[in-house]
């Protein structure tokens, strides 16, 4: 629709990416990732891409948010390096 | 501090009667949307895999708000992977049928002769009938997913 939308949907993709990797909490880590879903899933919905976009909000900021989280708590929440 | 530790310890924190009750109430309507979206999947945005999706997050759903055994309680574990290995049956049954009627593989106006519906109207309902069966696939695939990663591959506790 219009770029200005876009624009700033697609900065907050970026930061949010960028915080992803660089969360020193691996629970933030994966919050922020889920954060990132949506973000992306506003984006393929904005573009026009509807059947992406839902695909997008269930598997990617439902089912995996949860999966990574049950990952997290086999580990340590801390990373270590 | 040291009793909110030892809860977390005990797995028993976030053992909250508000959380049980708004996800009792929560999952009959998510179950009727992952429904209403493999259903109307060929006329509308969604399909089986993301209604598969859905179904198999309201029992995720279930299985945070309580823990596993009651998850598998109301899922058991021989159910889940009979439904998933029929979902992909369905699937395959229909495309190997679609080839032994005299088409092409998952070509389903071929389906004709088993009932008289015309060619456009197979080619529908054939799309309807692989919907179904990736819907189950994916709703099984998804919850044992979560089992297995939640509690290590044995089944006793989860998150």
């Amino acid at each position: 629709m219009t770029w200005q939308v876009d624009l700033l949907i697609l900065a907050l993709v970026l930061i949010c990416a960028v915080a992803a990797i660089n969360a020193r909490d691996l629970l933030g880590a994966s919050v922020i990732f889920g954060v990132y879903s949506f973000l992306m899933c506003l984006l393929w919905a904005e573009m026009g891409a509807v059947d992406v976009a839902f695909t997008e909000a269930t598997v990617g900021a439902g089912i995996s948010t949860v999966l990574f989280i049950a990952a997290v708590l086999r580990t340590s929440r801390r990373c270590k390096d | 501090m040291k009793r909110i530790q030892e809860k977390a310890a005990q797995r028993a924190f976030g053992d909250n009667q508000i959380i049980r009750v708004s996800a009792r109430m929560m999952v009959p309507f998510i179950q009727l949307f992952g429904l209403y979206v493999i259903v109307h999947g060929h006329y509308s945005p969604g399909g089986g895999f993301q209604g598969g999706v859905l179904l198999g997050a309201s029992y995720i759903l279930l299985a945070l708000a309580f823990d596993l055994k009651t998850s598998l309680k109301t899922f058991s574990e021989s159910m889940n992977s009979i439904l998933g290995t029929t979902g992909a049956l369905i699937f395959v049954g229909t495309a190997v049928l679609c080839a032994l009627v005299g088409g092409l593989f998952l070509d389903y106006s071929a389906l004709e002769p088993l009932l008289p519906l015309g060619p456009i109207e197979w080619r529908s309902f054939g799309i309807f009938i692989v919907e179904v069966g990736v819907g189950l696939a994916v709703m099984s695939i998804m919850l044992s997913l979560y089992w297995d990663l939640s509690s290590g591959g044995e089944l006793d506790e989860g998150l």
